[in-house]
């Protein structure tokens, strides 16, 4: 479970860095964007997918939060 | 472009790891590569941040060198305490040119070297005492110094010594800002975990200070220059701009920056990052809980100065804007001069670079300023992140070489003959001897400041002045000097 920072850039796309792995890449997808639920899994521009619990509300970005990889099958 | 195909790089890569065993080979392998700017990320082409091979002369530092020699060290009225043996401060004293004002010895203290001199003794029964002396006899002597940070060299982590609890105490006692900095160098791979640490410990002991001071005076036009030490004066030409444009910059760090500076940082509204690797930390910290944004910019070559200050007048209003252009247009003339007069004599000339930190990618545009072609580029201890900030700014297929040993820098050099290597100390007098210009880039070889329009003059002097010089023509005796050679001397008279 990696601490990742999520983030947003100068083009208003949602980054997600991970520290420990100098990862920097931008999110092209998220599972739940609404007023009452956010977070769920995350596709990144990469290909990878990580899940984050998700949140009761949008978050003030940038935010730091754990991650889980997100398995092939979910 | 190099000159050279992907598939010549390739082969020259392979032949030159021909020598090693087949582990150190295979491991060696996937530091080097043949850059393709069109990968999305540097993660497919090359690992980095690894740990040098035992063997292996690598040009790495440790991470004491990180957070005393780079980020600590040049933060002028503290004084830092190489706690430990007394080498590790005395030589890495001064080396840097990290350039302040004031009195050295009353209220500055960058030249100084203080240590606590461990001896067998210490070792044996601990120097936590003798840190608290050196403190008391600190505060004594500089009684003007705004606080202590100690920097630990690696005897303090392998005996086990706390020296956060001396801080704590002495703190309380003297009732100044003493940081316990864990850096010792046995610790990470290279000197980045020690900016890493050392960026932690401003973040857990410093920055909070003034949170709920509000008696700071601030500007919607407050920035700070980060990551910007303030080499052979850098941030003084960087800073000048910046005020031009109408910012005010609140604080340096650390080139010429106080401890107080930077305890006001989290007032300020924008964070403008040079150096990335060694200030990411900090500054993503102040982005999460203070709500800064940070750009990085470049200021070197006039190129990539005109295409920072628009995009950090950007980030502001259009008074900013309109000054910013302003700023453009007056030092037009000066740095068109510059090109004109130098772009000539070095037009065409190939350069191979292998620094550290932000260079290997931040000076290209200087160099094609110039004309000049950068066809080989390396960091000694760059991370995934910064080469994926570098195959963009890199030209097909050139080579890229991550925690280069001596011998592999020694044959690149041999086969791919470049007019110019930029590098460090250590490999100054080899490749001079091989007859190869050489410029020192990482304290800008006694000259500098690089940064900005004013440093750029600089540049362009300092790589005119080696590479034509004229001492580069008498490397071979005369008797050994060809024929054709002989006969257009003999022409000429």
């Amino acid at each position: 479970m990696p601490s990742v920072m999520i983030g947003k850039n100068a083009q208003g796309q949602l980054t997600f860095y991970v520290p420990k792995k100098d990862l920097e890449d931008v999110i092209i997808s998220i599972e739940h964007d609404s007023p009452d639920c956010w977070g769920g899994k995350l596709v990144l521009g990469e290909g990878d997918a990580y899940y984050i619990e998700p949140l009761p509300a949008p978050p003030s970005l940038p935010i730091t939060l754990r991650a889980k990889r997100a398995g092939e099958e979910d | 472009m190099s000159g050279m195909s992907r598939e010549e790089v390739e082969s020259l890569i392979q032949e030159v790891l021909e020598v090693y065993p087949d582990k150190a080979r295979k491991d060696r392998k996937k530091h080097l590569t043949a850059n393709d700017p069109s990968l999305p990320n540097a993660k497919k082409c090359i690992t980095s941040n690894k740990k040098s091979q035992p063997g292996l002369m690598t040009i790495r530092g440790c991470a004491y060198a990180g957070s005393r020699g780079v980020v600590w060290g040049p933060i002028k009225d503290m004084i830092h305490i190489s706690h430990g043996p007394v080498g590790c401060g005395q030589y890495s004293r001064g080396g840097r040119r990290n350039y302040y004002i004031g009195t050295t010895g009353v209220n500055t203290f960058v030249t100084m070297n203080f240590t606590s001199d461990f001896q067998e003794k210490d070792i044996v029964f601990g120097g936590d005492k003798k840190l608290s002396t050196i403190i008391d006899e600190i505060e004594t002597l500089f009684p003007l110094n705004r606080g202590i940070s100690i920097q630990s060299e690696c005897p303090i982590g392998l005996i086990g010594d706390d020296i956060e609890a001396v801080s704590k105490k002495k703190t309380v006692e003297i009732n100044k800002l003493i940081t316990p900095v864990r850096c010792e160098g046995f610790r990470g791979v290279s000197q980045s975990l020690g900016h890493h640490i050392a960026n932690d410990v401003i973040r857990d002991w410093v920055l909070s200070k003034r949170d709920n001071d509000n008696s700071f005076p601030t500007t919607p036009y407050d920035v700070a220059i980060i990551g910007d030490y303030n080499i052979g004066g850098d941030a003084w030409s960087s800073r000048i701009l910046l005020e031009e444009m109408g910012l005010r910059v609140v604080a340096q760090w650390s080139g010429d920056g106080t401890i107080s500076e930077m305890e006001l940082t989290p007032k300020v509204k924008l964070n403008l990052v040079h150096c990335y690797r060694s200030m990411n930390y900090i500054s993503r910290h102040m982005e999460e809980k203070y709500g800064i944004p940070w750009m990085e910019y470049n200021f070197f070559g006039p190129t990539k100065t005109i295409e920072s200050l628009r995009e950090i007048a950007k980030q502001f209003d259009e008074t900013i804007q309109a000054k910013c252009e302003e700023v453009i247009a007056k030092y037009n003339p000066e740095w068109q001069s510059i090109v004109a007069k130098y772009r000539p004599r070095l037009e065409g000339k190939r350069v191979m670079l292998y620094i550290g930190g932000l260079r290997p990618r931040h000076v290209i545009g200087a160099y094609e300023d110039l004309g000049m072609e950068v066809v080989g580029t390396g960091y000694e201890f760059a991370h995934n992140d910064d080469y994926d900030r570098t195959i963009k700014e890199m030209g097909e297929s050139t080579l890229i070489y991550d925690d280069v040993t001596g011998y592999e820098f020694e044959e690149f050099v041999k086969r791919i003959k470049p007019d110019l290597i930029g590098s460090g100390i250590k490999e100054k007098f080899i490749f001079q001897k091989m007859g190869i210009p050489f410029r020192q880039m990482h304290s800008w070889d006694y000259s500098g400041p690089y940064h900005g329009f004013d440093g750029f003059a600089i540049f362009a002097r300092d790589m005119d002045m080696t590479l034509n010089n004229p001492c580069w023509a008498k490397l071979q005796a005369p008797w050994k000097k060809s024929e054709a050679a002989v006969e257009k001397v003999a022409a000429s008279a």
